[in-house]
């Protein structure tokens, strides 16, 4: 009989939600009555709304258990690993029965996210036993020319991930036709739009597959320098990286005549980023590497002609890099197999906000975002209306519900006004307003400008400043022109993405929800009931019990009343966080 | 655009002695003459002090041949690098778009009222920095928090309060 296996995701929000102490416990219960099973680590698949998640693998195959604690955890262990008899109520995944949670996983096709949860990503071994390193390997016994290579990723119709949508083989390409006695390989993993983790869970889950990935890009257009450019807020996924790096070095991916090519050298550093969304533009992502201020430079010289320190360089993301080793390992038409006529392949989008199955998802370009956000998503929390989805981060734009039969590619995403991204997908219900959404985004773009562009600097600060009034109940009759006025001069007159993009989700949310923005300035109303100047919280004297709740809940202690009297709020103090509101058992509480 | 200042010549004299800068030194020779140093160099020196000393910034001028003005430029350039000292435990409310819609503001109000602070300011009692993060990257338990090393999900405006009360017991068991 095959040793019983115990796996617990150990992602950074498997962390947050407490699986180290899971783990803990587990190892505590194996060694205390000295138990024989396997107890093993990997990271995230995806399930973030289950977290903490661990698997038991036995002679009958797998189950994931979803909210584990301490407590289930020894549950667990007496049930299910002692007794064989697994405690199905708790298990969220396995192909033995029918779980409620299963939808999350129909339709998702698993290409860059092919090993993450699946695998230790601290065992190079774990990686190649799922065919990991055997594409480097297929090039090595095919002796395929980086001609061939290149072409290979052309016909697999793989774009690029980071947003841009650039075809990967057409910027490979131009790197490798310009001849330099050095180039260079870069990873873009300065993920920085709020509300995205995909390139954090690939990194922490499979770094092996990015490092990989970029091996292959070296050889092809002939790079002896690789660089991981990574935020410095991942701190697991740089450990992890580290990790993998050196064993790659030990078992000679990397070094000098790799896999016996001879002279073909490569080495690849990380380097840590500051704290900087615009270095997530590749001319600002290289004069960061060089130790400048991140700031953007006019294109051309292109990096592929003239990139880090003046050589010939690809910078590619994360995910962009994962799929590479896939389809030169399959070829290309095992990728290109997925999608729409102009998106091929797979998309990883994480899929937020709102939504009762909040995680990662991996999907087909093309799959309509009706079935991402309802049959995987599950639908929206406590079942309130949907009202938009964000798409794009701060770069792009909220599509409204009238258009939720849309296909995710990039034609249509594009069509929407919003962008595809780098594939952060926040859900908003009823109680979200539009007109704070596109504050929120103005207020971090405004905030995150290099300065070099005039209207990127200042428009942004006096978009932002209309918006704020709008919100507070000060808005204007003509703010909505102004706004469009200043978008368009944003749009054209900044140099990099940032500025351009910058206005999209002003943008949108006026061509969407332009009567949530009249409310606001007309009528002093927030239709969400989300902004709190707009907003009262009144205890209805019928209704109050004088159960204490509120008060207690009460933060900042706003809410006076004796036992069994009527409650009252202090309006002073109220800082309208809605505490009370929610924890009202006799619905006393009303916001207008 | 982020607006920093270097601390005053009269601020930093009441900090300067805390400061020891043999400390950096060994920092100093492994980036010594590489190109692209300053960066790491920069981070080096903060995740020794916490923050870097205005006399830090002399000293590494003065052995790699920086300039001050480059260096200053990009410290004040990038989000990461702070120019005074911080509290013990660090609180990083993030503002990722998941938080924001989850009720991320209600969190920081609750926070800085419990601590009397502002936004990137420090309690007298230098037990506790706020701050605001861009995304931490725990969407789906938004609204989230992180002290120190340790992320908190699915807060509420009274959770949130009630984490820092408990670490503010813990240190005064401590003394």
């Amino acid at each position: 009989m095959a040793q019983t296996k115990v796996i617990v995701g150990l992602g950074s929000c498997g962390i947050a939600a407490g699986a180290n102490k899971v783990y803990n416990k587990l190892k505590a219960i194996k060694d205390a009555e000295n138990l024989n099973f396997e107890l093993a680590k990997t990271s995230c698949i995806g399930m973030c709304f289950r977290e903490p998640l661990v698997e038991v693998v036995d002679e009958n195959g797998s189950m994931i258990y979803g909210d584990v604690n301490e407590d289930k955890a020894l549950e667990i262990v007496q049930q299910h690993i002692i007794g064989h008899n697994p405690i199905k109520d708790y298990v969220v995944k396995t192909d033995l029965f029918k779980t409620p949670d299963n939808s999350f996983f129909d339709g998702q096709v698993k290409i860059a996210l092919r090993n993450c949860g699946y695998i230790d990503p601290e065992n190079i071994h774990e990686y190649e036993s799922r065919n990991g390193y055997q594409a480097l390997r297929k090039i090595v016994n095919e002796k395929m020319q980086p001609e061939t290579i290149i072409q290979t990723i052309i016909d697999s119709g793989l774009r690029g991930r980071g947003g841009g949508g650039f075809p990967t083989g057409l910027k490979w390409r131009f790197a490798y036709s310009n001849k330099a006695d050095e180039k260079y390989i870069i990873c873009n993993a300065d993920e920085g739009d709020p509300g995205a983790f995909m390139d954090r869970s690939l990194l922490e889950g499979d770094p092996h597959a990015v490092i990989e990935g970029m091996i292959i890009g070296a050889y092809a257009i002939g790079a002896t320098n690789g660089i991981i450019y990574c935020r410095a807020e991942y701190p697991l996924a740089i450990k992890r990286l580290n990790i993998a790096l050196s064993q790659a070095r030990e078992h000679g991916y990397l070094g000098k005549n790799i896999m016996g090519i001879d002279g073909f050298n490569l080495n690849i550093n990380i380097k840590e980023g500051a704290g900087a969304f615009v270095c997530g533009e590749e001319t600002a992502l290289m004069a960061s590497i060089e130790g400048k201020r991140g700031m953007p430079s006019k294109r051309p010289p292109f990096p592929a002609e003239q990139g880090l320190w003046r050589k010939p360089s690809n910078i590619n993301n994360v995910e962009t890099y994962a799929n590479v080793p896939y389809i030169i390992a399959n070829g290309a038409e095992s990728y290109n197999k997925y999608g729409t006529e102009k998106s091929k392949g797979t998309k990883v989008f994480a899929l937020t906000g709102k939504i009762k199955h909040g995680g990662l998802v991996e999907v087909p370009m093309g799959t309509p975002l009706r079935d991402i956000i309802y049959k995987l998503g599950g639908g929206i929390q406590n079942d309130k209306k949907f009202k938009a989805v964000q798409l794009g981060g701060p770069s792009g734009g909220c599509i409204p519900e009238h258009l939720i039969d849309i296909q995710v590619d990039y034609d249509q995403v594009t069509a929407t006004g919003a962008i595809m991204g780098s594939g952060g997908m926040v859900v908003m219900d009823e109680t979200t307003c539009m007109v704070d959404v596109a504050r929120f985004f103005l207020d971090f773009t405004q905030k995150e400008s290099c300065g070099k562009c005039t209207f990127c600097r200042i428009g942004t600060k006096r978009m932002l400043e209309i918006l704020t009034r709008i919100t507070q109940g000060e808005g204007e009759e003509g703010d909505i022109e102004k706004l469009e006025e200043l978008a368009l001069q944003v749009r054209e007159s900044s140099l990099c993405g940032l500025g351009q993009t910058a206005p999209n989700p002003v943008l949108t949310t006026i061509k969407y929800f332009r009567h949530e923005y009249e409310a606001h300035i007309k009528d002093k109303k927030c239709p969400a009931h989300s902004c709190k100047k707009l907003l009262t919280y009144t205890i209805d004297p019928e209704k109050c019990t004088g159960c204490t709740v509120c008060a207690v809940k009460c933060p900042v202690k706003a809410i006076d009343g004796e036992r069994k009297k009527v409650h009252t709020i202090n309006q002073d103090i109220c800082i309208k966080c809605g505490d009370c509101y929610s924890n009202c058992r006799f619905d006393a509480i009303t916001k207008n | 655009m982020r607006v920093q200042r270097l601390l005053t010549e009269t601020e930093n004299k009441k900090i300067a002695d805390n400061v020891d800068l043999k400390l950096i030194e060994p920092l100093i020779e492994k980036y010594k003459g590489k190109k692209g140093n300053l960066i790491p160099l920069l981070q080096g020196v903060q995740s020794i002090y916490g923050y870097i000393p205005r006399s830090a910034f002399e000293l590494l001028s003065a052995k790699t041949g920086l300039k001050l003005s480059d260096m200053y430029g990009v410290a004040t350039f990038y989000a990461q690098f702070r120019l005074s000292p911080v509290g013990k435990h660090i609180v990083k409310v993030c503002h990722g778009t998941a938080c924001h819609v989850q009720g991320a503001d209600a969190i920081s109000t609750a926070i800085k009222d419990a601590l009397g602070v502002s936004d990137g300011e420090t309690t007298p009692d230098k037990l506790f920095t706020l701050e605001t993060v861009a995304c931490l990257g725990c969407c789906s338990l938004a609204p989230v928090m992180m002290i120190d090393e340790e992320s908190y999900g699915k807060l509420t405006g009274s959770s949130a309060v009630k984490i820092i009360k408990e670490i503010k017991i813990k240190e005064k068991e401590n003394k």
